[in-house]
């Protein structure tokens, strides 16, 4: 191997800025480490080394900005040259006690045992006060993953504090959060006391916080009133920058699939109408309130398509809490929840989503919406599209695109005819589900919509 | 309701769906939805709000006189017996 250069994260970036390194001289890094962290005009970013090596020296330090192609780090093959720094995971000698600091290069043993870990996964544990000592490694040959320490954060959080003999956490008293939490909200700069919890006890735990990153940022230019023309440009640059980031990290970590079918909209849109001259104006229903019922009520038969992907596992939801995609005039989109959409009344949901979408342009939503959809929706027809294929917001693992109502010449009973056809795609999470599965639920939504008197 | 008042009314209750819409973005020949990029559920909210102001259900069999803003001012006078 040899150099570890500022990479290019993207087409437009001419230079970037280490903010952190999560390595240090002598450290051994494994492909898909995330090795420092870099930031660029657009936002901050992970990095990851693509080799297996050993960190000989840091070239560039923290602050300092230099242009792509520049070498950050020396790193050397393992097998080459001998150590000039202590290796991580040499044996500790036997039968000594267990020494766990969490810093790097000094953690020995568990039970007597050798402990190999990469620093990447040291620092993660020191930084949200897992005990290495305590892990049971499932890497190959015992290694400590990063996986295990997670859990074990998750863990921390439902185990009581204060254990005796130990010092005061220093949270105590602070909003009951996993320490995961914790470091991801510093993270992503999210305020960890502005959130719901929906963690045991109400404590607020990893996915909130994701959930809540994800929308932040989002919401930033939907949340402001009418404000100068300097800073709306500047709410739009952050918010062009933050929707960049979590398409990215969604393009990056999820490995989608994309499913299209046509569903005929004539018997949906007939009752629609019949519905309406029997309500009052505010108590009429749209097209988009039958999509958003028939999405919802199809998961409960193909629930793959529901639920966050977090720490390497998919996580069902039960609840059904429906993102819809609201495009904010002037740039860019926020996704708050329709809860338990798969519940409510079609004169209900329509009464929600449409205080929703009116609510997301006066900026009023609610902590809860923006953070935990268990799946989004989309409806562009309205703008003239006719197929969406659309980018998955992480955690989640499926979206559904709807395109615009238009009329097409359709066979059916072997005659030709006419009818009303709407585009409908799914966007899934293939670490979650196959095309068999995602075509079962855009069917589904299909044989819903054949019958809105039932949505 | 003479025809300002109409837009006056229009102006605000669209404020009120959209805040950062403007009718004066609307050309003459352009409909509110497309000038104003409203989907269908601000739309309804604008009509909803429309028939709030003015104490009279729209059908929606009417729908398309408002897609204009002069359609729509026009629709609002004759409904409120101005004009």
């Amino acid at each position: 191997m040899g150099d570890f250069t500022m990479p290019s994260l993207g087409a437009d970036m001419e230079a970037g800025t280490v903010t952190e390194w999560l390595v240090k001289p002598g450290d051994e890094v494994h492909r898909g480490d995330i090795v420092a962290t870099i930031e660029t005009e657009k936002s901050t970013m992970e990095i990851e080394i693509f080799e297996d090596g050993v960190v000989e020296d840091l070239v560039v330090p923290v602050g300092e900005q230099v242009a792509v192609g520049a070498v950050l780090a020396h790193v050397r093959a393992p097998s080459a040259a001998p150590l000039t720094a202590p290796r991580t995971g040499a044996p500790a000698s036997p039968g000594a006690p267990p020494v766990v600091t969490g810093e790097a290069g000094k953690v020995e043993g568990v039970h007597g045992k050798p402990v190999v870990l990469s620093p990447v996964v040291r620092h993660l544990a020191s930084e949200i006060g897992v005990d290495l000592e305590r892990l049971h490694g499932t890497g190959a040959g015992g290694r400590i993953t990063r996986s295990d320490v997670e859990r074990a954060a998750h863990t921390v959080t439902r185990a009581p504090e204060g254990r005796p003999g130990e010092a005061p956490r220093p949270d105590a008293g602070r909003a009951r959060a996993s320490p995961y939490a914790r470091r991801l909200a510093a993270e992503h700069g999210v305020p960890i006391h502005s959130l719901a919890g929906s963690g045991p006890g109400g404590s607020v735990i990893a996915r909130d916080v994701r959930a809540a990153a994800g929308v932040r940022a989002e919401a930033l230019r939907g949340a402001a009133a009418p404000v100068p023309a300097g800073s709306a440009t500047k709410g739009r640059t952050a918010m062009r920058r933050a929707i960049g980031a979590l398409m990215a990290r969604s393009k990056r970590e999820i490995p989608h699939y994309y499913l299209a079918t046509t569903i005929d909209v004539a018997a949906a849109a007939d009752w629609l109408e019949r519905a309406n001259l029997e309500r009052p104006v505010n108590a009429r229903l749209v097209l988009p309130a039958l999509l958003v019922k028939a999405t919802a009520l199809a998961v409960h038969k193909v629930p793959e398509m529901n639920g966050f992907f977090l720490d390497g596992d998919f996580a069902p939801s039960a609840p059904v809490h429906v993102g819809v995609a609201i495009s904010v005039r002037g740039g860019g989109v926020i996704a708050p929840a329709l809860h338990d959409a798969d519940q409510l009344e079609i004169g209900e949901l329509m009464t929600r989503l449409s205080d929703l979408v009116a609510r997301a342009r006066n900026g009023r939503l609610r902590a809860s919406e923006m953070s935990d959809p268990t799946i989004t929706v989309t409806n562009l027809g309205d703008l003239g599209v006719e197929t969406v294929f659309g980018v998955i917001y992480p955690p989640q693992v499926a979206l559904v695109g709807f395109g615009r109502v238009s009329d097409r010449a359709v066979a059916r009973d072997g005659l030709l005819g006419i009818r009303p056809c709407i585009s409908a795609t799914v966007s899934a999470d293939h670490r979650v589900s196959d095309g068999h599965r995602g075509g079962r639920f855009l069917a589904e939504i299909d044989r819903l919509l054949q019958e809105p008197e039932s949505l | 309701m003479n025809a300002d008042q109409a837009r006056q009314l229009l102006s605000s209750v669209l404020h009120q769906v959209a805040p950062d819409a403007d009718l004066d973005d609307v050309g003459p020949d352009e409909t509110l939805q497309e000038a104003l990029d409203l989907d269908s559920i601000d739309f309804l909210n604008l009509v909803v709000g429309l028939s709030e102001s003015i104490g009279v259900d729209i059908p929606e069999r009417d729908y398309p006189e408002l897609s204009s803003v002069e359609g729509a001012i026009a629709y609002l006078s004759s409904r409120t017996g101005g004009g």
